[in-house]
């Protein structure tokens, strides 16, 4: 009786705390992980190499490129680590989202459109650069401090037919498999990643809306303020464990 | 011939004799012609041969079949006989042929 009461005890100890999320690598098989770790196996780096092109072509507007402007593509080194932003007025801007801007009000150009190619690409390879590195979102200031509250009432929130809440699975069954996968803390870290379910790179939101869809959920469009607050959360969540892209999911 | 999007991994420098590793991943969607959830009947088109060439002759070839995922990785080893162009050639449903090429000193 005792032993089954310690076990309990151990069991119950395995929920949810701030300190317990792990970085979505430690979640991966023995073998993806590797895989992740090495570029001349990972089919996400084919992506990175188009957005290091990219960076240096200028558009057709005849407005400099991104190089014209920023510089080697090295000094973005950190900056995926430090979004997504919110601005004072409560806006947030996730990376894609700066990309998309800086390329309507700088280079003049149509915007690549979420999801597009070209905005995986480019995003991916600015954030390849912080590869390593700690999250550090800024989530200071009122005007955050709102946006993080709806990002982790979001994640709480039990939804869909299925009547669940993100933290149903990725904190109280972290670790734990489902549908033939680990269920990870369900970070954003690894994004753009390469998915082998969709035989090529996708967004964060991407895999929100396929998880929204797992749940049988409403699922938020791309860039949605819902999706957008849930990014932050779990930016703000990540804090201090590495950026991972692109990572290697399943 | 056109070009294709791929990374490939080798060392740009072998001693005579020396055994080495070649990794290749190239960018295709290796689609297999079945598409179950709109039942739209789409064209099959898949890198189906992969060919490499050095020193004058094939030191490496393989056939690709619908199992294989999209974005193909493939490794594999050969000798440094002699400088020269390694040319990677990889032959797609249609009749398409897709070449890169990286070179080999041998000391």
């Amino acid at each position: 009786m005792r032993r089954i009461a310690a076990l309990l005890l151990v069991c119950a100890a395995g929920a949810a705390e701030a300190s317990d999320i792990r970085a979505s690598r430690e979640f991966l098989s023995f073998d993806l992980r590797a895989q992740q770790d090495d570029p001349s196996r990972h089919p996400g780096w084919l992506w990175v190499e188009q957005g290091e092109t990219m960076w240096s072509r200028a558009p057709a507007s005849g407005k400099p490129s991104c190089q014209g402007c920023h510089g080697d593509i090295a000094t973005m080194r950190g900056v995926s680590a430090r979004y997504p932003q919110v601005t004072p007025t409560g806006e947030v801007i996730n990376l894609e989202g700066r990309i998309e801007r800086c390329r309507a009000d700088n280079q003049q150009a149509p915007a690549f459109g979420y999801e597009s190619e070209w905005l995986l690409s480019l995003t991916a390879a600015v954030a390849a650069r912080s590869r390593g590195l700690p999250v550090s979102v800024a989530t200071d200031g009122p005007a955050a401090a709102a946006v993080l509250a709806e990002g982790r009432r979001l994640y709480t929130t039990r939804q869909g037919q299925l009547n669940l809440s993100c933290a149903q699975c990725h904190d109280e069954n972290a670790g734990l498999r489902l549908r033939g996968d680990v269920i990870s803390n369900g970070l954003g870290t690894g994004y753009p990643a390469y998915r082998l379910e969709w035989n090529g790179m996708g967004s964060l939101h991407r895999r929100l809306r396929a998880c929204s869809l797992g749940v049988r959920a409403t699922q938020f469009s791309y860039g949605s303020p819902e999706y957008l607050a849930l990014e932050l959360f779990l930016a703000d969540r990540a804090r201090g464990l590495p950026v991972e892209t692109p990572g290697l999911r399943r | 011939m056109a070009t294709i999007a791929a990374r490939i991994t080798m060392p740009e420098t072998a001693k005579k004799g020396e055994i080495i590793e070649i990794r290749l991943l190239v960018r295709h969607p290796m689609e297999r012609g079945i598409d179950a959830q709109g039942a739209v009947s789409v064209r099959r088109q898949i890198l189906h041969t992969f060919r490499v060439r050095y020193a004058g002759e094939e030191v490496f070839h393989m056939d690709l079949s619908t199992g294989i995922a999209a974005n193909p990785y493939i490794a594999f080893t050969t000798t440094a006989v002699e400088t020269g162009e390694i040319t990677f050639e990889w032959v797609e449903d249609g009749g398409a042929v897709y070449q890169r090429s990286a070179m080999l000193t041998v000391t």
